[in-house]
C-alpha cells in the first residue's frame, strides 16, 4: 500500500512538472539598445493575457547568439524562440510556424518580403519575422565638424571625400582617428557593392573576388596606414571576431563612424546631449551609394517541445499594435508593412534621432541590387568572415594585399568544399 | 605485535562520529568478502579502481576517441551520422606546406601561425613563469613582516576567472586605458599596447604570469618548507656563501617540485586561451593567435564551422603535449636513477 501511494505521488509529481514545462517558452534575445527592456515589458503583458504560458526571456550577449546558439542548434537543442541576425546560414533549424499561427495570410502580407532571407532556398515556410529592418550607414559628429570649421559632406559625397573631410576634422581637433568602421564583413560589404563588387557568381555560388572588393579593401588598408581609420578596432583581434567602433564615436574620438541604423538608440542613449550628431546614409563608391539591408529576426526553433505556445507568443509579438509599440520605443525601422506605412511616433526627446531615422528610411531607396541580394544568399556570412580575417592581417602588416586577395579566394573555396 | 581494535581505541565523540562509517563498513562487508573470494586480492584492486576508470573512460577516453573519429570526417554538420568519412584529409590539409617554418607557404596558414606563436609563447612564458614563481617562493619563504598577507596577495589572482583577468588587463592596457592615462599624466607618450605586436605578446605573457604565478609559487613554497633546516644550519656553520647554498642545497632538493611546476606550466602554456582571447582577441593581426584559439575559431566561432579540421588540430596539439610530458618525465626518472646510484 505504501509503495503504491509513493508511486502515485511520483506520477502526479512528474505529470505536474511536465505540465509546467509544457507551458514554458524560452526566448534567447540580445540587445543593441533598449529593446531588451521593451520586449520584457511586452512579454510580461502577454503572460498576463495568457496565464497558461510562461515566457522565459534570456537576454544574452550578441556573441552568445553568434557563437553558442549555432552549436546548440547543430546538436538539436536550443531555446524555443531566438532573435538572430545569422538568418540564412542557420535556416535549416527554424520552425515552420504556418500550422501554429492564427493567420498565416497576415504574416505573409506584412512580413513576406523578408521570408526568403531566413528560410532555406526554395522553401515556403514561415520561420518568423524581422523585429526590425536595418541598413548600414554612417554617423557624423556634427559638433566636431562645426568646431573644425569643416563642412559635412553632402549626400552624394564619396568615401574618399568623407575621409578627407573627417581627416581635416581629425587634424584640427587632434583626434585619434578620422573615421571608425565596425570590424565586420557585413559592414564593409555595402561600400564594396558601391565600388561595383558582387560576391554572387552566375551559378549562385561565391564568385572570385572582383575589383569592387579589391578597391575598397585597398582603401581600408591605406586609411589604416595613414592613421585616418582607427586601427585598434580592426587590428586588435584575429579571425572573425566582431568589434564595434561605436565607443570611439561616443567618446568623440573620431569624426565619422560607419555602422548602421540599429545603433541609433544606443547613440542617443549614450551620447545624450554631449554633442550633436547626424546620420549620413552611405557614402558613394563608383557604382552606387548603397547601404546593406538586413536586420534581426525573431524565429521559432524547430526543436521546441511546445510549438503551439511558440505560435501564440509569435502571433502576439507580430501583432500590428505590438510591432508599432516595439518600433516606437526601440527607435528601429519597422519590417511590418502596415506599421511602416502608417505614421510613427518615436518615443524620444533627442532631436538627433528623428533626423537619423529619416535619413535611413530615405537611404533604403538607394540600396543597390547586389546589396539587396545578400541577406537571402547563404554564402554571404561565410564571406564576411573571410574578408575580415584577411583584411585585418594586411592592416597588421602580416600579409601583402595581393596575398590577402589570393587567400580570400582560397578560404572561400575551402569553406564551400567543407560545407559539401 | 598486537593492534588495538578500532572499537577499543575510539570512545566518546569519536565513537559517535565513526558510527555511520562503521555501519556502512558492516553493510558492505558481506558482498565485498564474497567478491574477494571470487576475484582474489588482485580482483579487489581492479574492483576499487573501476569507478575511477569508468569516470576516466567516459569523460576522457571516450571524448578522445570521438575526437579522433571527428578528425577523420568532413562537412559542417555536428552529428557524426551526418558527417562524411574523409580519412586523413584534414591532417593532410594541416600539413600541406612548402615549408613548415613559413606559415604563408601552408594551405592552412593560420594553423601554422598559431603553432609558431604558441611555440614562442611557451618558450618565453615557461622560462619567465618558473623563474618568477621560484623567486616569489624564495621571497615568501623568508621571515617577512606580514608574510601571510603577501602570500595571499600573490595567490589572489589565481582565484579570479580568466575572463575577469583578461577584462581587467584589457581595461588597463587599452588605448584609453589606465596605464596610458598614467603615462599621459606623467607627460609621457601613450603606447597602443594591444595594437603593437611586441607589446601585445609581452602583455599576453605578463598577464598569464600574473594570473597563475601564485599557484606555482605555492607548490615551490611547499617544497622549500620541506627542506630540512639543519642543512642550512650546517652550511652556515661552514661559512658557505648564500649563492652556493642556493645552487647546492635549495635547488637540488627543490628539483622534484620544480619538475612538477615545469610540467604544469608547460601544459598550461600550450593550452593558453581564455585570458589571452579576452585580452587581445588573438591580435594584433594574428600576433597572439594561439593553437587553442585557432581550434576554437575553426570549430566553433567561424560562420561555417569545420569540426573535423578543429579536431585534427586538437589531436596534434594533444600529441605534442604527450610527447613533451613523457620527455620531461623521462628526464625526471633519469635524474632519480642517477641520485640513487
Amino acid at each position: 500500500m505504501k509503495t503504491k501511494t509513493l508511486l502515485v505521488a511520483l506520477a502526479v509529481g512528474l505529470m505536474s512538472s511536465t505540465a509546467a514545462i509544457a507551458g514554458d517558452v524560452r526566448v534567447m534575445w540580445y540587445s543593441d539598445g533598449v529593446e531588451g527592456e521593451v520586449i520584457k515589458d511586452l512579454l510580461d503583458r502577454f503572460m498576463k493575457e495568457n496565464p497558461g504560458i510562461n515566457v522565459i526571456l534570456d537576454d544574452v550577449g550578441y556573441k552568445v547568439v553568434q557563437e553558442q546558439l549555432p552549436v546548440e542548434l547543430e546538436a538539436g537543442r536550443g531555446p524555443d524562440i531566438a532573435r538572430v541576425t545569422n538568418l540564412k546560414t542557420l535556416a535549416d533549424h527554424w520552425l515552420d510556424l504556418t500550422p501554429h499561427i492564427a493567420d498565416p495570410a497576415y504574416w505573409q502580407a506584412n512580413f513576406g518580403d523578408q521570408f526568403d532571407w531566413m528560410r532555406p532556398d526554395g522553401s515556403k515556410i514561415i520561420p518568423g519575422f524581422m523585429t526590425q529592418l536595418t541598413l548600414t550607414g554612417g554617423f557624423a559628429n556634427k559638433t566636431l565638424f562645426e568646431q573644425a570649421g569643416v563642412e559635412i559632406p553632402g549626400a552624394d559625397a564619396t568615401w574618399d571625400e568623407w575621409v578627407e573631410a573627417a581627416g581635416k576634422v581629425q587634424e584640427s581637433q587632434q583626434l585619434n582617428a578620422a573615421i571608425a568602421v565596425d570590424r565586420s564583413g557585413h559592414r564593409i560589404s555595402a561600400p564594396i557593392v558601391s565600388y561595383g563588387g558582387n560576391y554572387i557568381g552566375p551559378d549562385r555560388m561565391p564568385a572570385p573576388i572582383d575589383e569592387g572588393v579589391k578597391t575598397f579593401a585597398r582603401k581600408l588598408v591605406e586609411w589604416t596606414e595613414t592613421g585616418r581609420m582607427n586601427k585598434e578596432t580592426w587590428v586588435s583581434a584575429a579571425g572573425t571576431t566582431y568589434r564595434a567602433g561605436i565607443d570611439d564615436f561616443i567618446n568623440a574620438q573620431v569624426a565619422y563612424y560607419y555602422s548602421g541604423s540599429w545603433q541609433t538608440a544606443a547613440l542617443s542613449g549614450k551620447i545624450g546631449g554631449a554633442f550633436d550628431w547626424v546620420a549620413t546614409g552611405s557614402p558613394c563608391g563608383t557604382e552606387a551609394c548603397s547601404g546593406l539591408p538586413g536586420g534581426a529576426a525573431l524565429v521559432g526553433i524547430k526543436y521546441t517541445q511546445n510549438p503551439e505556445e511558440v505560435g501564440k507568443v509569435m502571433d502576439y509579438l507580430a501583432r500590428e499594435d505590438v510591432v508599432r509599440e516595439f518600433t516606437e520605443r526601440t527607435l528601429f525601422l519597422p519590417a511590418h508593412k502596415g506599421v511602416a506605412a502608417g505614421a510613427l511616433d518615436f518615443k524620444t526627446d533627442d532631436t538627433n534621432v528623428k533626423g537619423a531615422l529619416d535619413v535611413f528610411v530615405k537611404a533604403t531607396g538607394q540600396v543597390h541590387p547586389n546589396a539587396n541580394a545578400l541577406p537571402a544568399w547563404k554564402w554571404a556570412t561565410p564571406i564576411y568572415g573571410v574578408l575580415v580575417t584577411r583584411i585585418s592581417q594586411v592592416m597588421a602588416g602580416e600579409l601583402s594585399i595581393d596575398d590577402a586577395f589570393a587567400r580570400i579566394d582560397e578560404d572561400i573555396k575551402a569553406q564551400v568544399e567543407a560545407a559539401k | 605485535m598486537t593492534v588495538s581494535s578500532p572499537r577499543r581505541v575510539l570512545s566518546g565523540t569519536g565513537a559517535i562520529l565513526m558510527a555511520p562509517v562503521a555501519l556502512v563498513a558492516r553493510l558492505l562487508d558481506p558482498p565485498l568478502s564474497a567478491l574477494q573470494r571470487v576475484g582474489g586480492t588482485n580482483g579487489m584492486a581492479a574492483f576499487f579502481l573501476l569507478p575511477n576508470m569508468a569516470v576516466f573512460g567516459i569523460f576522457v577516453l571516450l571524448p578522445l576517441v570521438i575526437n579522433i573519429i571527428y578528425s577523420m570526417t568532413g562537412g559542417t554538420a555536428l552529428f557524426l551520422a551526418d558527417r562524411t568519412f574523409v580519412g586523413a584529409a584534414q591532417y593532410q590539409r594541416l600539413f600541406d606546406c612548402r615549408s613548415y617554418v613559413d606559415p604563408k607557404s601552408c594551405t592552412e596558414d593560420l594553423f601554422w601561425t598559431a603553432v609558431w606563436n604558441t611555440a614562442g609563447f611557451v618558450v618565453v612564458q615557461v622560462v619567465f613563469m618558473v623563474v618568477v614563481a621560484l623567486v616569489t617562493a624564495l621571497v615568501l619563504n623568508r621571515d617577512l613582516r606580514a608574510r601571510s598577507f603577501w602570500r595571499a596577495v600573490f595567490f589572489f589572482p589565481v582565484l579570479l576567472s580568466p575572463v575577469v583577468v583578461g577584462l581587467i588587463w584589457r581595461w588597463i592596457l587599452q588605448r584609453q586605458g589606465l596605464l596610458n592615462f598614467g603615462l599621459y599624466e606623467l607627460g609621457l607618450t601613450p603606447v597602443n599596447w594591444l595594437v603593437e605586436r611586441n607589446w601585445a605578446f609581452a602583455a599576453a605573457v605578463g598577464v598569464s604570469i600574473w594570473a597563475h604565478v601564485g599557484f606555482y609559487a605555492l607548490i615551490l613554497l611547499a617544497g622549500l618548507q620541506a627542506i630540512p633546516k639543519d642543512l642550512y644550519e650546517a652550511a652556515e656553520m661552514d661559512g658557505t656563501r648564500p649563492a652556493r647554498v642556493f645552487w647546492r642545497i635549495t635547488l637540488p632538493l627543490l628539483a622534484p617540485n620544480l619538475l612538477v611546476v615545469l610540467v604544469l606550466v608547460l601544459i598550461r602554456a600550450v593550452q593558453i586561451f581564455d585570458e589571452v582571447y579576452v585580452l587581445t582577441g588573438g591580435g594584433p593581426g594574428t600576433a597572439t593567435l594561439y593553437l587553442t584559439q585557432y581550434i576554437y575559431e575553426v570549430g566553433f566561432a567561424s560562420f561555417l564551422r569545420n569540426p573535423g579540421l578543429a579536431s585534427a588540430a586538437s589531436i596534434l596539439m594533444g600529441a605534442v603535449l604527450i610527447v613533451l610530458t613523457l620527455f620531461q618525465l623521462g628526464i625526471a626518472r633519469r635524474n632519480e636513477m642517477r641520485g640513487k646510484r
